[in-house]
């Protein structure tokens, strides 16, 4: 039983992971708080039901299409709307009022948007909803997929951002906004490229969880959340962070809903969340002083 | 600070100029009756939308458009008025509802108003149309309080039976089962954290208690849940032969899976809503033998038509629950105002008394309530049947043990 | 300036006497709309108490709001009207201090989601208390009063509000507000009592919040927690007060008014497209708007003055550049 609870959780962490990769992405390195981010994943999500239903494509081809058209989509969305902001803002404290707004925004057009495309329904299908079997516990392949795809998107950039010229720059901009250009870093490039990449992960990882989570137009915002705290609990910018606060939070879902009850399990992440931010604000591994 | 004085001086205006603007808003002036005006408030947006969506908003749309292409409603006269339609989006706020429909009732001065989508919404909007005297043909709502509320409130009308009346039927039906030695006396239950799982998970503890059922599992989970995981392998490593979970359409999706990716094939498995779209089980063969509430007699043609001329019109087939009940309370309330007009209270009068030909068939309502209703349904061969009531024309007979889960 | 004063007063009297008539003159649609009003500008008046000057965009008002409606749904059989809003105020307080104690310390964004993760552990919490330990969910209110009443009652609160928000603004702890808003540094080496003083607030703005959910739930005869905990409270809130001008005491009622009209105008007029339209609002706020209508209009003034070469520029304390 402790063996199936254990997989069980990190195959949910797995998906937790995968949807805040992104978005620790856009808010520690672009510092753009994205609201809408939930919104993208939808967005991905109804691509991919489309693209199989309509053209009977399957939903791992799909991300070839998908994942480059969400990082267009956010590359555009940070050169629209977020990089007037960048500029105009004096502080950290102002971009993320004025982000946090501006994307709420944003939010609704997109919500909007599909809902008068789609409707109001549920929109459900199912892909590799078949049993592996991983040290005597059943997962879902589908799960377990999302599981993967963290894994090797957090361990491959984190790879790059610690080994390459690339990943210098970026994390320059994240560190140091203001002082990254004395060193010839175009920070506005960076940041809308790091803005895109986040939305390209956020495009992934809606067509994966479109292949076992029933989605509708208007059920974004619960993944921004979940997003969101594993971002805060990971500490902002850090991908590893975001990477084990994900399949912690997997875990300990699981272990509640195991253990104590399944009524507690959203009460013990927000309880966990919130005991987290008052005791380490900077995050599980982020560094103390900010 | 003088300027500074006056500024708050006008800001004073500019907001009780603003508020009086909108408060002295044209009322609609008396006129030569040429239209029926039909108005309603339901999620089109937010939390509920989900749900609205599917058994509420395509059934009005379908409905209007068939009084539309009939030349509008008719009267006792047998003339006919074509219908003008207001609709609000409630954005599934309670205090959104409330005010739309007294916009509807006071301001629009519609004739009659269709009720919103959900339990707690009917209710919220309940005293509204009791106190403008209009007839609340209550349909998405599941309460056990019905008679209690008909009394409360006379002009509404309850249609979709109350919790008691679906665990009662579930246990009679699985006592059966279990007396012919189908299946065993033990249950695992799961149930959402919402109002429409708590009413149904207590009412079917008492009905399963009173079946003789010992319940070995028994959990709430939180709306907004995804992982059903834990609730899986906990009630797989239980011996109940049955499973059963009120749950809601994105757990019921996630439910099923779950039990297949966990090979979890309990004889019996009755899960919540979600189970009675077509997007469940319509051409899924891992649909087979899953129960729930709701259902259809497949041998009712006029249900058959409709279901045909709703996937025709809204691209989009009916569930097999609310949908046709929703259909069929428009079908009564056209069918009154054709034998008594449009006074309300009349209409209200012909609601509670009169028998209606409807899609379900012939309809008539008890104490202002719907009784006849398919309680369990089963989907067998790719069509959601009603199993019970057993003595009910057109029941089918429920097939147990459930099929084996088929690789996909 | 005292006749000023008087005079002001003597205005903003009339207009709430003529506010509580109203009801004599308008239907039952627009005493909806009235208590919508009332209750939108005593919400985002009150937010503005607290997240005004010290610049902490609390998203907990719906927890606080939720508390009140649930408070009244759980004692209104038990205990008479006027206790039950005494409850619930107290209850509010409560809660508030114990957060505010704990979380006030909090910057930033980190301030923004703990509100929000808060207001979502309430929901839970209430949720998993009432499925398991009095075992319904839904709760029913039945009270004796019609929509009237409850305006009056939030029309009181809000002239309250606008009072209290008015006192504090001319008072020392107005002033050590806004310098902790401006600097928390020197309003440390001022001798301002940082922590007691945003505590202070925090908890004030509580309580109203919690009175008006507390005021509003009998309207709605059915409570659960999706219907009273309603995230979509917390956002308008926030929209309204910031459109108005967090830092004016008729800021937030001057955003209120026209926002609430609005979304009114749009969800009867544009139920399809509602959610897109608002979206693009929202972001033309924030690019055309970012200070508050208030500012904006003051901005504007104070340009056309020193056009005209009319000397004086009114500077109110901390209103100039409101958040930058």
């Amino acid at each position: 039983m402790l063996m199936t609870a254990l997989i069980a959780g990190l195959v949910l962490g797995g998906t937790y992971a995968l949807v805040a990769m992104g978005l620790t992405l856009q808010y520690g390195i672009a510092r753009i708080m994205n609201l809408a981010y939930g919104e993208t994943m939808i967005t991905a999500a109804f691509a991919a039901f489309i693209l199989q239903s309509a053209l009977g494509l399957n939903p791992i081809a799909d991300l070839l299409l998908i994942v480059p058209g969400g990082f267009l989509l956010s590359w555009a969305i940070y050169a629209l709307m977020m990089r007037p902001l960048v500029t105009r803002s004096r502080d950290r404290g102002a971009l993320e009022i004025d982000s946090i707004l501006a994307t709420f925004g944003l939010l609704f057009v997109i919500q909007g948007v599909l809902l008068v495309i789609f409707g109001a329904n549920y929109m459900s299908y199912s892909y590799l909803n078949v049993p592996v079997s991983i040290l005597g516990a059943n997962v879902a392949a589908n799960r377990l997929l999302a599981l993967v795809l963290a894994l090797a998107i957090g361990v491959t950039l984190y790879l790059l951002m610690t080994r390459t010229r690339w990943g210098t720059t970026i994390r320059a901009v994240a560190v140091a906004p203001q002082s990254a250009p004395l060193v010839g870093i175009d920070v506005n490039r960076t940041a809308r490229f790091a803005f895109a990449l986040g939305g390209a992960l956020a495009a992934a990882g809606g067509v994966v969880i479109s292949m076992y989570q029933t989605f509708t137009a208007t059920s974004g915002v619960v993944f921004t959340m979940k997003a969101l705290i594993v971002v805060i609990m990971g500490g902002v910018g850090n991908l590893l962070g975001a990477l084990s606060a994900g399949l912690i939070l997997g875990m300990v879902e699981t272990f509640v809903a195991t253990y104590v009850d399944p009524g507690l399990t959203l009460a013990a992440t927000y309880g966990i969340f919130l005991a987290l931010l008052l005791w380490r604000p900077q995050g599980l591994f982020g560094k103390a002083a900010r | 600070m003088k300027s500074a004085s006056r500024r708050r001086l006008r800001d004073v205006f500019l907001s009780a100029g603003a508020v009086m603007t909108v408060l002295v808003g044209a009322s609609a002036h008396a006129q030569e009756r040429e239209t029926i005006k039909i108005g309603y408030a339901v999620s089109k947006t937010g939390a509920n939308a989900g749900g609205a969506g599917i058994t509420t908003i395509p059934n009005y749309q379908l409905w209007i458009n068939d009084v539309k292409e009939a030349g509008g409603l008719e009267l006792p006269d047998g003339s006919k008025l074509p219908i003008e339609v207001i609709e609000y989006d409630d954005r599934s706020s309670a205090e959104e509802v409330v005010r739309a429909v007294e916009r509807l009732a006071t301001q629009d001065e519609v004739d009659f108003i269709l009720p919103p989508w959900g339990t707690g919404f009917n209710l919220a909007v309940a005293p509204l149309f009791d106190r403008f005297g209009y007839p609340q043909l209550a349909v998405s709502s599941v309460t056990d309080k019905a008679p209690e509320f008909v009394e409360r409130w006379p002009r509404s009308y309850w249609m979709l039976g109350g919790g008691e009346d679906y665990t009662d039927a579930l246990a009679t039906l699985l006592a059966e089962q279990r007396d012919a030695g189908t299946i065993n006396g033990k249950i695992a239950m799961a149930s959402v954290a919402d109002g429409f799982g708590i009413d149904l998970v207590t009412a079917a503890r008492a009905s399963f208690e009173e079946a003789g059922f010992e319940t070995v599992y028994d959990k709430t989970y939180p709306v907004g849940t995804s992982d059903f995981s834990p609730i899986v392998n906990e009630a797989a490593t239980t011996d109940a032969d049955t499973f059963v979970a009120f749950s809601y359409p994105p757990d019921t999706f996630a439910l099923t899976q779950q039990a297949q990716v966990s090979s979890y094939n309990p004889k019996v498995l009755y899960l919540g809503v979600g189970v009675g779209f077509p997007v469940y089980g319509e051409d899924k063969p891992n649909a087979e033998g899953v129960m729930s509430l709701g259902g259809i007699a497949p041998d009712n043609e006029s249900n058959m038509a409709y279901r045909k001329r709703h996937k025709e019109l809204t691209g989009q087939g009916p569930d097999y629950w609310g949908s046709v009940i929703t259909y069929a309370s428009l079908q009564m309330l056209q069918e009154a105002i054709k034998r008594v007009g449009l006074d309300r209270d009349k209409v209200s009068e012909e609601l509670s008394n009169g028998t209606f030909e409807t899609v379900l068939g012939e309809t008539k309502l008890e104490d202002n309530q719907l009784r006849t209703l398919w309680w369990t349904g089963q989907w067998q061969d790719g069509v959601f049947v009603g199993v019970a009531p057993q003595g009910r024309s057109g029941a089918s007979k429920v097939k147990l043990p459930k099929a084996a889960w088929q690789a996909q | 300036m005292t006749m000023r004063l008087a005079f002001g007063f003597s205005l903003a009297a009339a207009a709430l006497a003529a506010l509580a008539f109203a009801p004599f003159y308008v239907g039952p649609y627009q005493v909806g709309l009235l208590i919508g009003l009332a209750g939108y500008v005593t919400l985002s008046s009150a937010w503005a108490l607290f997240s005004g000057p010290t610049r902490y965009v609390s998203l907990a008002t719906v927890a606080f709001f939720g508390i009140g409606a649930y408070t009244v749904a759980a004692l209104n059989e038990i205990l008479p009207y006027p206790l039950v809003l005494l409850a619930a105020a107290g209850v509010g307080l409560g809660i508030a201090l114990i957060v505010g104690l704990s979380t006030l310390r909090l910057a930033g964004v980190y301030f923004v989601i703990f509100t929000f993760g808060l207001a979502e552990l309430v929901r839970q919490l209430v949720t998993w208390y009432e499925v398991n330990v009095t075992g319904t969910l839904g709760r029913y209110i039945f009270m004796s009063f019609g929509p009237e009443e409850i305006y009056w009652q939030l029309l009181a609160l809000m002239a309250a509000t606008l009072f209290v928000s008015w006192c504090i603004g001319r008072s020392r702890l107005g002033l050590a507000l806004k310098i902790i808003g401006d600097d928390e540094v020197v309003a440390a080496h001022c001798g301002i009592d940082i922590a007691r003083t945003k505590l202070a607030l925090f908890a004030l703005s509580a309580v109203i919040i919690t009175l008006v959910g507390a005021i509003q739930a009998p309207r709605w005869t059915y409570i659960e927690p999706g219907i009273v905990f309603n995230p979509t409270v917390s956002f308008l809130t926030l929209i309204m007060a910031l459109l108005g001008g967090a830092n004016r005491l008729w800021g937030p009622a001057l955003g209120a008014v026209p926002l609430f009209l609005l979304f009114e105008w749009l969800s009867a007029n544009f139920p399809d497209h509602y959610s897109i339209i608002l979206g693009l609002l929202f972001i033309a706020i924030v690019f055309i708007l970012p200070g508050g209508v208030l500012a904006f209009v003051e901005r504007a003034l104070a340009h056309s003055k020193r056009v005209t070469g009319n000397a004086e520029r009114v500077r109110e304390p901390g209103t100039a550049e409101a958040r930058q």
